[in-house]
């Protein structure tokens, strides 16, 4: 299938405007179309998997605008990974959405698969500016989905959260035109190719416009200077919203690794030193930003958004190091840090459900928790996979992270700001455990409502991940071995968009 | 030419700066919308500035405009208006909701 990159975004785009036509149709039929959009997508992810499995790079031009000149779709290993961890993180945020959060405000349906489209596109294109485009896309839904169910607390967190996503895609639009401006072209292959041929005397507005783009996205990612927003936005949405928003700072991480790799090699002198000279510190100051974020957190939410943040850290340092044991290391980290904290914050909305609005999942005492055996052995198994204690996940992940960390300074930083974060996590999540499950409120026979069935069903949906992930680390590391080989070698992506062959019209310099 | 855009633009970027910064999210909105307007002013010219030269060739032309940068202006102009729209709506509902139109809700600290 030639045309299959164009699959991730146009199903969920055709399923969003397919729910708006049948809005007034009921919930049922609502959650049906959604929940049968989220399945059709997980299959055209593992599709898309299975299609660049051997290392093929495919590449759509839409409308058949040969690159440079039109906007390229291109799905390889890194594109169809990050595919399929939306899908996985979808399908339980979606199950769990059905149990009553959709029906808080207008347009739920719509607005999740519209942010699935734009999450898939700014995994999948190879143009900076449609890169822009589906951040926006992403971004609008995002603003709909957290300001979803109103509440003074979420239209304040959102007030922010879109000033300053707007204020950064402003930033991005006037890094895109000065490399316009410079380079005459948007197209990432393309880019690298000129930036390779400009002259360093030349290359000042070119590497402006490139420092401004890199550091929009690691304010999408969150990262220190840049990323109070977060821990005040994700605990104030909704608990399926917020384990959807898991996957959105991991946009700003991939497009930091897809310019840092593509565009900003080593072979171009106008590109040198553009990245990683700042990433690194930005990175382990996050981490250590998180760990107090951690430790200060009132509610099981903001520690699952401190958490989130920690492992966005992680994530930034490995790009940064940029080595292909250090990228295969981030890759096998990224599906299991995401999946595991959508499942934290679907755990924080189920404990938040059944202890009442009075305690909800506010770290103090409230009425004992219905089914505590099942609910205290998923909260369990995610602290133990989230703060990468063996013998889940979370410690391979680690484990593969030191391991490849360079003994330098950078290298010592990143081993001791991740293995102090870890002991702190841990400690935090205990003591949280502790008062979340033992400590009663008066009187102390009170017992919480039940969670709503299906919130359970895709808590254990989001729990069943982990098991998963450590039966299968021999496979999943070895794929995201492959991906950073390929994503170091950088050749098959550039070839792959623009072959050799293309004739040389686009390829004179302008005035 | 190119003095008095790249001025203008300067202009925009100083004066949306300082509304962004304000208290109230009437300002703050405004502000984002003169730096929208900057941003795609700069757009606009990083495909170069010339006069009497078209975009399109229909029959003879001497100079030619870059067409793209006003194709990526008109897609950058439609966005940003569709996201401002959204954050005025954002705003007066966060002022019904708080009662006050300080961006940090309510009336804000004193």
């Amino acid at each position: 299938m030639t045309h299959l990159p164009v699959l991730p975004v146009l199903v969920p785009m055709v399923a969003a405007i397919l729910l708006l036509a049948v809005h007034s149709a009921g919930a049922a039929v609502l959650r049906g179309v959604g929940l049968a959009a989220v399945a059709l997508l997980a299959a055209v992810a593992v599709l898309l998997l299975a299609a660049t499995a051997q290392g093929a790079v495919a590449v759509v031009a839409i409308g058949a605008w040969p690159p440079p000149f039109g906007i390229v779709l291109v799905a390889d290993r890194l594109s169809a990974t990050m595919v399929a961890v939306t899908a996985a993180v979808a399908v339980p945020a979606l199950l769990a959405a059905t149990d009553g959060t959709d029906l808080q405000g207008r347009h739920f349906h719509p607005f999740f698969q519209m942010q699935l489209a734009g999450l898939n596109g700014a995994f999948l294109t190879g143009d900076l500016f449609n890169l822009f485009v589906f951040f926006e896309v992403l971004l609008i839904a995002s603003y709909a989905l957290l300001a979803h169910g109103a509440g003074a607390a979420r239209v304040r967190a959102g007030l922010h959260y879109v000033v300053l996503n707007l204020a950064a895609s402003l930033v991005f639009l006037v890094g895109l035109a000065l490399l316009y401006g410079a380079l005459g072209t948007l197209n990432l292959a393309d880019v690298a190719g000129r930036l390779a041929a400009l002259p360093l005397e030349e290359a000042a507005p070119a590497r402006a416009g490139l420092a401004l783009i890199a550091g929009v996205f690691a304010f999408k990612a969150a990262l220190l200077p840049l990323g109070f927003w977060l821990p005040h936005a994700y605990p104030a949405a909704a608990a399926p919203v917020a384990a959807l928003f898991a996957v959105l700072t991991k946009v700003g991480i991939y497009a930091l690794l897809r310019l840092s790799s593509v565009a900003l090699a080593d072979d171009a002198p106008a590109a040198a030193g553009l990245v990683a000279p700042w990433l690194m510190p930005a990175a382990i100051g996050t981490v250590v930003a998180a760990t107090l974020g951690v430790l200060a957190a009132p509610s099981l939410g903001a520690i699952a958004a401190h958490l989130l943040l920690l492992s966005t850290g992680m994530l930034a340092a490995g790009v940064a190091e940029g080595s292909a044991p250090m990228l295969a290391a981030v890759l096998y980290y990224l599906p299991h840090t995401t999946l595991v904290s959508a499942g934290l914050f679907l755990l924080a909305g189920h404990i938040a459900a059944t202890r009442g609005e009075e305690a909800r999942d506010r770290i103090r005492r409230g009425p004992r928790l219905p089914r505590p055996g099942l609910v205290g052995g998923a909260y369990l198994a995610l602290a133990v996979a989230v703060t990468g204690l063996p013998p889940l996940s979370g410690f391979l992940g680690k484990v593969m992270l030191l391991a490849a960390a360079p003994a330098t300074p950078a290298g010592y930083a990143m081993w001791a700001s991740f293995l102090l974060s870890g002991f702190v996590a841990a400690l935090a999540l205990a003591r949280a455990a502790s008062v979340l499950f033992w400590e009663r409120s008066e009187p102390r026979a009170a017992v919480g409502r039940a969670a709503p069935p299906r919130l359970g069903l895709a808590l254990a949906v989001a729990v069943g991940f982990v098991p998963l992930l450590v039966l299968g680390a021999a496979p999943l590391s070895a794929h995201a071995r492959a991906t950073a080989e390929q994503v170091a070698a950088r050749r098959p992506y550039l070839e792959a968009v623009l072959p050799r062959d293309l004739p040389p019209a686009a390829r004179e310099r302008r005035p | 030419m190119e003095l008095l855009v790249s001025a203008g633009i300067g202009v925009l970027v100083a004066a949306g700066t300082w509304l962004l910064l304000r208290e109230r999210s009437f300002s703050v909105v405004l502000g984002l919308t003169l730096l929208s307007y900057a941003a795609n002013l700069m757009i606009f010219a990083s495909g170069r500035l010339a006069a009497d030269a078209p975009p399109l060739v229909l029959g003879e032309a001497e100079r030619l405009a870059d067409p793209l940068p006003q194709a990526l202006v008109l897609t950058a102009i439609v966005i940003s208006f569709g996201t401002t729209a959204f954050l005025v709506a954002l705003a007066l509902r966060a002022s019904a909701e708080t009662g006050g139109d300080h961006v940090d809700g309510g009336e804000g600290e004193r």
